[in-house]
């Protein structure tokens, strides 16, 4: 017996197929094979500056979490006295804007293409929860300010948070616990969340058009359920 | 910019210029990305169930 | 290679496609993007006004600082009356029916205002200070009742106080040691002690800023200061932001509620708000699922907008699928 076997065809089963990082792998080349996760090419129906907007959101997050990467190594209290400080903080105020209007642009889209179509719901479903979850981290980032709209955001708002309950353990006021959840918890579940979002695109490629008549359930996409 | 914003009031709803700003500004943003064309490949470039990968 | 899970070929079958660079298009996305956010930057910097301090405010406004150091004291501050989670009161508890969530979630900050935003930093000063350390003695040993009566009497006469080398002065009267209390405090906040006593209390480390944030909540001046920069909620304010800046656009229709009725009069607003805004993500949500909401893209065809070419070209290639 050689060191190293000859390649074994695909479809003979390997004695590594019985293990579990065997069947991970099978699970992924099957629901994510790489052609899919970068193909070379798009339907001709890709073609509006509509399908860009989800992409410049998370452009716009990159340049707000490297920004953020920079402010939160150099302190909180950082851009506050210094003029390169008080700059990158404004990169980081800017591309949370340009996030925000992004997001709204690329929903807006969606919506009207409808996009959740032939088994896509839980595509929408991801991106709607990305979309709350960035509300709260820019709300816990508002708070992180150290400035007079950080104080008056964090007294009012308190007041909604307490009237739910959340407030006996999601303190606006105690800045190290919102600082925290700012710059480490919620930016991971932000990008977690947007990487299986785009997982979730890549795996079934983008919605066909909108067509009258009715679809055919074609390779594991189900039928289009609003027609 | 450090000084006061001024506010416009519609009916009920009373809104600083920058944020209508923004709201106008991406509404304008939307219309035109639906009307501008996109470039490149408008010819369909190949037919039917050809797929290169 | 193993067939795929989902068969995109099957999809798209019948549809050209065309060349796309997906990597290409994120790179020039995020130079683009950018450049727009670097611009913006650069020419228009941020928003950074200053905090408000607790000396700033004793400097700025003795006698609101005075009003609200006595009520604190008399227990009718809107923290000390507020509820869970910080005190034992209710002012602030906002119920829905037998939904009662802010009761249930229970004390877990416990605060005692009289104690934790005037007694207690009073102690710390009243060292070496014997008229402090008397007057702390008779305020001890008085029973609640007079305590009310001196408290009432001398928040009544703060309506027509002056101020007097930046301390507060006001009409002669039976106010037992409430003034040497209140003057004192009022000495330890414009020398900047107090802050620093508020936040750290007895510790050295300290990122909280519950006590000093709600003690200066109670008083008028900050919330002056925030109506002056349209920062209130019946101002809309939640979507403002200081300055000239953009603020949070994406907050309109939490905002709104506020603004209309029955929301606008109602002591459990929050709550109420809270719940719609709930019930509202969850309808976006579920927008797949929901007839009329999941129709509208058909019924207002933006899509044919965004699709021309692909409807064009469909009218002299008709689609080969049945079903």
């Amino acid at each position: 017996m050689t060191a190293m076997s000859a390649p074994t065809r695909p479809s003979a089963p390997e004695p590594t197929d019985a293990t579990w990082t065997g069947a991970i792998r099978r699970l992924l080349e099957r629901r994510l094979p790489l052609a899919h996760l970068l193909p070379v090419r798009q339907p001709f129906f890709v073609g509006s500056w509509v399908y860009v907007f989800g992409v410049v959101a998370i452009t716009a997050l990159i340049w707000v979490i490297g920004s953020g990467v920079v402010l939160a190594f150099f302190g909180p209290g950082w851009w506050h006295v210094s003029g390169i400080g008080r700059f990158v903080n404004s990169v980081h105020f800017w591309a949370v804007q340009v996030f925000f209007v992004f997001v709204v642009l690329h929903l807006w889209g969606q919506y009207f293409m409808a996009s959740w179509r032939n088994g896509r719901a839980t595509t929408w479903i991801v991106g709607v929860v990305i979309f709350v979850v960035s509300l709260v981290t820019g709300f816990t980032g508002y708070v992180s300010q150290q400035n007079l709209d950080a104080q008056w955001i964090a007294l009012n708002a308190k007041d909604g948070i307490n009237a739910t309950g959340a407030g006996a353990f999601f303190n606006v006021l105690d800045f190290g616990q919102i600082y925290g959840i700012h710059v480490m918890l919620l930016p991971i579940l932000v990008t977690t969340l947007v990487v299986v979002h785009v997982v979730q695109v890549r795996m079934r490629g983008v919605v066909r058009p909108i067509e009258v008549q009715s679809p055919v359930d074609d390779g594991g996409q189900r039928p289009d359920t609003t027609s | 910019m450090d000084t006061p914003a001024t506010y416009v009031q519609i009916a009920f709803i009373v809104i600083s210029v920058p944020n209508l700003v923004v709201i106008v500004g991406m509404i304008a943003l939307f219309i035109a990305a639906l009307l501008a064309p996109f470039p490149g490949h408008r010819r369909a470039v190949d037919d039917g169930d050809e797929r290169s990968d | 290679m193993k067939e795929p899970a989902i068969d995109q070929d099957a999809y798209y079958r019948g549809i050209p496609t065309v060349p796309y660079d997906l990597v290409k298009e994120l790179v020039l996305a995020f130079a683009a993007s950018g450049v727009v956010i670097l611009l913006l930057a650069l020419a228009l910097s941020s928003p950074d006004v200053a905090p408000l301090t607790i000396q700033t405010w004793a400097r700025a406004d003795p006698i609101d600082f005075a009003r609200t150091a006595a009520s604190e004291l008399a227990g009718t501050s809107f923290s000390a009356a507020y509820g869970p989670p910080y005190t034992n009161g209710s002012d602030s508890v906002q119920t829905l029916g037998p939904l009662a969530p802010q009761r249930w979630a229970g004390n877990t900050i416990r605060l005692d205002p009289a104690q934790d935003f005037v007694l207690g930093p009073l102690g710390a000063a009243a060292v070496g200070n014997p008229d402090l350390t008397a007057a702390l003695a008779t305020y001890a040993s008085a029973d609640e009742a007079t305590r009310q009566g001196w408290l009432t009497t001398y928040t009544d006469a703060l309506a027509s106080a002056t101020t007097q080398d930046g301390g507060v002065a006001v009409a002669a009267g039976r106010y037992g040691p409430v003034p040497v209390l209140l003057a004192n405090l009022l000495s330890d906040a414009r020398s900047g002690g107090l802050d620093g006593l508020l936040v750290a209390g007895d510790r050295f480390f300290e990122t909280d800023y519950t006590r000093p944030l709600l003690f200066m909540g109670d008083g008028a001046y900050l919330a002056g200061l925030a109506a002056n920069a349209h920062l209130l909620g019946n101002q809309w304010g939640m979507m403002n932001e200081t300055g000239s800046y953009p603020g949070q656009a994406w907050l309109w229709l939490y905002s709104m509620w506020y603004q209309v009725p029955p929301y606008n009069s109602a002591p459990n607003a929050d709550l109420l708000v809270v719940l719609t805004m709930l019930g509202v993500t969850l309808l976006l949500a579920l927008v797949p699922y929901i007839p009329v909401l999941r129709d509208i893209p058909r019924w207002i065809p933006i899509h044919r907008l965004i699709w021309r070419d692909f409807y064009r070209w469909r009218r002299t290639h008709p689609s080969t699928r049945t079903g």
